[in-house]
């Protein structure tokens, strides 16, 4: 592991100055992510700026409904939270579907939007990469690719991106807020993410040194009817090989209004505008469920491992909107 | 079952105390016999090429050694570290303390798992320096003194290991998941130590320990 300095902010402000001086720096927060990426040598930063101390570690309810979820608040934390667990069930569900207990319990908010894929090739250090060394390449393309991208794909990268409650928070309208030396701004999550296009190692719209301070969620009562699906290897602890977040508001037999999003088959937490514009206004059946799946699924292009995930992305949808239709 | 539990409790695996008996720890042990022969020059070697090649060279403004004191089973122990030394290095190679076990060090196996305030974490995936203040439990610290833990003699009774080397980090976890409350039923207990991985596949044994553990005692 390569050495480095460390810092305890006191102040978001604190923690914008300490960005600035020489050396490579870095926000630190859970570390479950930073410090495994380090010790692998895919991440070498030479300051390390501790964040766990701004205060930005509760959950508050908004003045107009909603909540407001801070940086540093836990995974765990968030996902047995009370309202969390009533009003937006898929954020709980997509959490506790994802790594450990241990790993919930030091992993935050805001470090799970910026968790990195899991891509063999990127994680070793040695394979060309386009996301760990611009222009290298991508081992990926031509190698075994079984788990990887088949939508938002490119010829620079096909990486995974790895994370559960990202896709769920997709589906609940959630809005980053943003703190930088320029002051304060706030992106939807869904815009937060960039497809990857001429550098793939450009995930998101951060500008050097911002801090995510919070993650809001919006009051929409339909989203109580909400709902994570997920296939995978193995039961338990084990990233998604498909998932499915949906949120559905029926009334009178109709989809009034959707949120979907897939996991574990794009290269970003991947809105499913397609499947949503199919499905409104239809009434909630199979066949409306799998012409949803089909005209998202559509633009899927599988490499030579990965064939599967359409298929097995297209029931995983299907399976998630029948529950969630048949939720009381 | 009917075995003295103070019998398998005296292994160095399960207690990380020293075997009284022989006086050394069994990684002095290893260490004397390796130093007996060639091993330890070849192991030393093939440790420098590791590092040559995983490495960067340190930087001119490496940072050093900083202070900090760390809290664990209700003593203070202050270390001079480099801010990279992680949670479980620090307990291991600084302050001898072997009960924590490394495994993958890479926040797969859950065999580094303690306790940081209560709540169980991956002291393989955590920096020493970012717990001053915090109260650490290790597996050294859950017996009362000659008195076992609950979930240490439920481990002894259902024979719940066979190596033993992801014991401390499987006790660990099912103390704080006990503390926690979400596991009710078998199935829950398997969810909620999904982050112990047992090579063995003590599995079955594992969840019966728990699960008695977990019991109220009268």
């Amino acid at each position: 592991m390569n050495n480095f300095s460390y810092i305890l902010a006191a102040q978001p402000d604190e923690a914008l100055r300490d960005w600035t001086g020489p050396g490579r720096p870095a926000y630190l927060a859970g570390g479950t992510n930073l410090i495994d990426h380090i010790k692998l040598g895919v991440d070498q930063p030479q300051r390390l700026i501790d964040v766990r101390n701004l205060g930005l570690d509760q959950i508050e309810a908004l003045p107009g409904g909603g909540l407001r979820i801070g940086a540093t608040v836990s995974n765990t934390a968030l996902a047995y939270d009370e309202r969390v667990l009533k009003d937006y069930p898929v954020l709980s569900q997509a959490i506790l579907s994802g790594a450990s207990p241990q790993l919930r319990n030091a992993a935050t908010t805001a470090g799970n939007l910026l968790q990195r894929t899991r891509c063999s090739y990127f994680r070793d250090g040695l394979s060309p990469c386009n996301k760990r060394q611009t222009g290298s390449g991508c081992a990926a393309l031509g190698g075994f690719n079984r788990t990887h991208a088949v939508l938002g794909t490119s010829e620079r990268c096909i990486a995974t991106h790895p994370s559960d409650m990202d896709v769920a928070m997709i589906t609940l309208d959630a809005v980053v807020r943003l703190r930088g030396v320029s002051g304060e701004r706030t992106v939807p999550l869904q815009d937060f993410y960039v497809a990857y296009g001429e550098d793939p190692a450009k995930e998101n719209v951060l500008k050097p040194g911002e801090l995510i301070t919070a993650v809001d969620l919006p009051a929409t009562e339909w989203f109580a009817r909400s709902y994570y699906f997920k296939a995978r290897d193995r039961a338990s602890y084990e990233f998604a090989l498909a998932s499915a977040a949906v949120a559905l508001d029926l009334r009178e037999g109709l989809v009034r209004d959707c949120r979907i999003a897939l996991g574990g088959v794009a290269t970003k937490p991947w809105r499913a505008h397609a499947a949503e514009n199919a499905l409104k206004g239809t009434r909630p059946t199979e066949q409306a469920f799998r012409a949803a799946a089909n005209a998202e699924l559509s633009s899927a292009v599988p490499r030579a491992h990965n064939g599967f995930k359409i298929e097995l992305c297209r029931g995983t949808l299907m399976q998630a909107l029948q529950t969630t239709a048949a939720l009381a | 079952m009917d075995e003295p539990a103070d019998s398998l409790a005296s292994a160095s695996f399960f207690t990380g105390a020293r075997d009284v008996a022989a006086g050394i720890s069994r990684r002095e042990a290893i260490a004397r016999t390796l130093k007996a022969g060639a091993g330890l020059s070849v192991l030393s070697q093939v440790g420098g090429l590791l590092r040559g090649a995983t490495e960067p060279p340190p930087s001119p403004s490496a940072p050093g050694p900083v202070t900090v004191t760390l809290n664990i089973n209700g003593d203070a122990h202050t270390l001079a570290i480099e801010p990279r030394v992680t949670l479980l290095d620090a307990l291991r190679e600084h302050l001898g303390m072997y009960g924590t076990k490394k495994g993958c060090d890479h926040g797969q196996c859950g065999a580094c798992t303690v306790l940081v305030n209560g709540e169980r974490v991956n002291s393989c995936l955590t920096l020493a320096v970012m717990h001053p203040g915090d109260d650490i439990t290790t597996i050294e610290g859950l017996a009362d003194g000659d008195a076992l833990h609950p979930v240490q003699a439920a481990f002894i009774k259902h024979d719940a290991f066979q190596c033993g080397y992801c014991t401390p980090g499987q006790i660990c976890s099912a103390v704080a998941l006990i503390k926690e409350g979400h596991a009710k039923t078998d199935a829950e207990i398997r969810e909620q130590m999904a982050g112990n991985i047992c090579r063995c596949g003590a599995y079955q044994h594992i969840v019966a320990a728990v699960r008695e553990a977990m019991q109220p005692t009268g």
